[in-house]
């Protein structure tokens, strides 16, 4: 396999693309995904590879996506549908929540739902309160459903590809503010199964589990607070559902101390689930108290400033760090 | 309401106010003196100025992100619209809010929403609640034509229709919902025809024409401040810039050209500046006369929201609970 560098949003296209000919029954489906590309050009190109059958331009009715997509799904195709921001997720909050994520288990077994829910997340666009924030944590808390983030164009890209085929509704949840950040990504074909954490960077003094763009925040900041001697790992859970448990209690029992750090706002955050995990199972591991970075309890402010001091940034996970160590 | 000479001048005067205001907004984008979206109203002013013109001062309306227009339209302050646009403490939400979520209060702005649909539910609670109060004002709802294909457009109407709440749906129909245009993703050729679904009367109107739009709005808001019920405007127009800013060649990956300047030729400022010049109201000497006017009143909103303060950081964490 060569080596080449794309960004994330080419993973992500690329992974649509190779599924889509691969498979027949994954379509597209979504707010001007087909003529105009998707709002943030991820599926540019797609309509005119695989028509308009397979690349559908939709109204504005997200609850319509999701819900045909369900239907869709149940009878055997396999929809990828894009809801252009992930604050738009509470309008289909009820086809994703009653409906996609509890028809196996409720019909007994008997019906499979099939679709991945490609969304964009995240502040640091200046959009404001309706159009920046992180949800990723709503999700976690509905069985049925699988949850992904990737933070890398080789995690988008393997892990999309997964999502696709797995026989269960997956929200898979990119960062905007990653879509141009360049990566490696082989040639040839390679998938990343969801439930599986990655080690971003070793080290032995403080575990950071980190997500989505938060991965290369603790990743700055293990770099800075290297050069201070301070040695930290970074695990990048990339589904956040199902977990990796043992990547993070086995980081913690190592390095005896656990910060957390997520761009979503703190309380019932999913911080709070790794730490309760980590005190349930490794508490006689800890050194110190756990401690997590996330945003301020706050709607985003428009104003930069403002929304620049509500997501966490490095400094904060260095703070976090420096506290326990 | 009559329209009298000075009525039909103020409605010309607001009308270049929004065109400037928003050709100064594309400027400070293009500088990147602007943070985050610009969705610019020019093309559609007579929708947001006939519609508003046919309002109380005590009448509300709700908006959307393409909402400039309409907080101009219903006489919000440049200066702190154009502070919160540039994310300023002196802004009107303090800089909270930003281009999509203007609030005035006072002048009856119940606020721009940047979810599309969501104003409209809200706007036919808000009638149920003058209602109950038993005051006679009116709500006006704008929205655009990818909104009606939503939830809340269906659920709202329908409530506020079995109720007979006093509120005005305007949609502008600008032909597109960013590149969808309305023939493939709408189930009807006017959306004023989806008015018969919830029983109330549906009018499509020459959204190009102030005049127009201002009579359809006029008759729909004395129906509503009479108790009878809501109404379904449908206004038809164009957005002469990209669906925002940064939306390639203003369009040209979803739209012809030839389309463009079809509409740009039906500009409703030069529509309605012709008809007040051939009714002997404006000359051109008094037009000139209103554009230094306007230039002069957008330079000094400009300047003073250059001259505000960035919120202070600690804001950031007020007005989280009432
Ligand atoms: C519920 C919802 N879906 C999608 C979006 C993203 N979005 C913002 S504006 C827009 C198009 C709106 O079209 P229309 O209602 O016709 O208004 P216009 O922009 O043409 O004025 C879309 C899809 C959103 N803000 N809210
Ligand atoms: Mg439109």
């Amino acid at each position: 396999m060569s080596s080449r560098e794309i960004t994330y949003a080419e993973a992500i296209r690329e992974a649509l693309r190779e599924e889509m000919a691969r498979d027949e029954r994954v379509f597209i489906l979504g707010e001007d995904v087909g003529v105009f590309g998707g709002i943030f050009g991820v599926t540019k190109g797609l309509l005119a590879e695989f028509g308009e059958e397979r690349v559908r331009d939709t109204p504005i009715s997200e609850l319509g996506i999701i819900g045909l997509s369900v239907g869709a799904a149940a009878v055997g195709m396999r929809p990828v549908p894009e809801i252009m921001f992930a604050d738009l997720l509470p309008l289909c909050m009820e086809q994703i929540v009653n409906q996609a994520a509890k028809m196996h288990y409720m019909f007994g077994g008997k019906i499979k739902i099939p679709i991945t829910i490609r969304v964009p997340q995240g502040a640091g666009r200046r959009t404001a309160a309706q159009h920046s924030q992180c949800l990723d944590a709503w999700f976690v808390h509905v069985p049925g459903l699988k949850v992904v983030a990737p933070s890398t164009p080789y995690d988008a890209k393997g892990l999309l590809k997964a999502s696709i085929r797995d026989d269960n509704p997956v929200i898979f949840f990119e960062h905007k503010m990653l879509y141009r950040m360049r990566g490696p990504v082989p040639e040839g074909e390679y998938l990343i199964p969801l439930g599986r954490a990655d080690v971003k960077r070793e080290g032995s003094d403080a575990t950071i589990v980190a997500t989505s763009l938060m991965v290369h925040r603790a990743l700055e900041a293990a770099a800075e607070l290297a050069g201070e001697g301070i040695s930290v790992e970074v695990i990048d859970p990339r589904t956040l559902s199902p977990l990796d448990r043992g990547a993070i209690l086995g980081s913690v029992r190592k390095t005896g101390r656990l910060i957390i750090a997520e761009e979503a706002c703190r309380t019932g955050g999913f911080g709070a689930e790794v730490a309760a995990i980590a005190a349930e199972e490794a508490i006689d591991a800890l050194d110190a108290p756990i401690r997590r970075v996330a945003a301020f309890d706050v709607p985003i402010p428009f104003s930069p400033p403002l929304e620049d001091y509500v997501i966490p940034d490095k400094k904060r996970i260095i703070e976090a760090v420096r506290s326990v160590v | 309401m009559e329209l009298d000479r000075e009525k039909l001048l103020e409605m010309y005067r607001k009308m270049v106010t929004i065109r400037r205001f928003e050709e100064k907004v594309a400027e400070l984008n293009a500088r990147g003196v602007f943070p985050g979206l610009a969705h610019l109203y020019i093309g559609e002013e007579a929708v947001a100025v006939g519609a508003c013109s046919a309002l109380r001062a005590d009448d509300l309306i709700t908006s959307t992100h393409r909402g400039h227009g309409h907080c101009i339209a219903k006489g919000c302050d440049l200066k702190p619209m154009m502070a919160e646009l540039l994310g300023r403490y002196t802004g009107y939400c303090k800089g909270k809010g930003g281009s999509m979520h203007i609030c005035d209060f006072d002048r009856g702005i119940l606020g721009a929403n940047g979810i599309v649909g969501s104003n409209i539910p809200i706007a036919a609670g808000a009638a149920l609640g003058i209602k109950m109060m038993r005051q006679d004002r009116v709500v006006l709802c704008f929205f655009g034509d990818g909104a009606s294909n939503g939830g809340s457009f269906h659920e709202g109407l329908n409530f506020a229709s079995i109720w007979k709440l006093p509120v005005v749906f305007v949609c502008e129909h600008n032909m597109y919902a960013i590149s969808m245009p309305t023939k493939k993703s709408t189930s009807v050729a006017n959306i004023a025809d989806r008015a018969s679904a919830y029983g109330m009367p549906g009018e499509v109107v020459d959204g190009q024409d102030v005049l127009a739009v201002y009579e359809a709005a006029r008759r729909a808001v004395a129906r509503a401040r009479r108790g009878d019920g809501p109404s379904l405007l449908e206004c038809k127009t164009y957005r002469f810039r990209g669906h925002h800013e940064g939306d390639p060649g203003r369009g040209t990956t979803y739209r012809s050209r030839e389309e463009m300047e079809l509409w740009e030729a039906r500009c409703p400022i030069r529509l309605f500046k012709a008809k007040l010049a051939q009714m002997g109201i404006l000359d051109e000497e008094l037009a000139k006369g209103i554009e230094e006017e306007v230039s002069r009143a957008i330079e000094e909103a400009v300047e003073f929201a250059m001259a505000s303060p960035f919120p202070p950081l600690e804001s950031a964490l007020e007005d989280v609970y009432a």
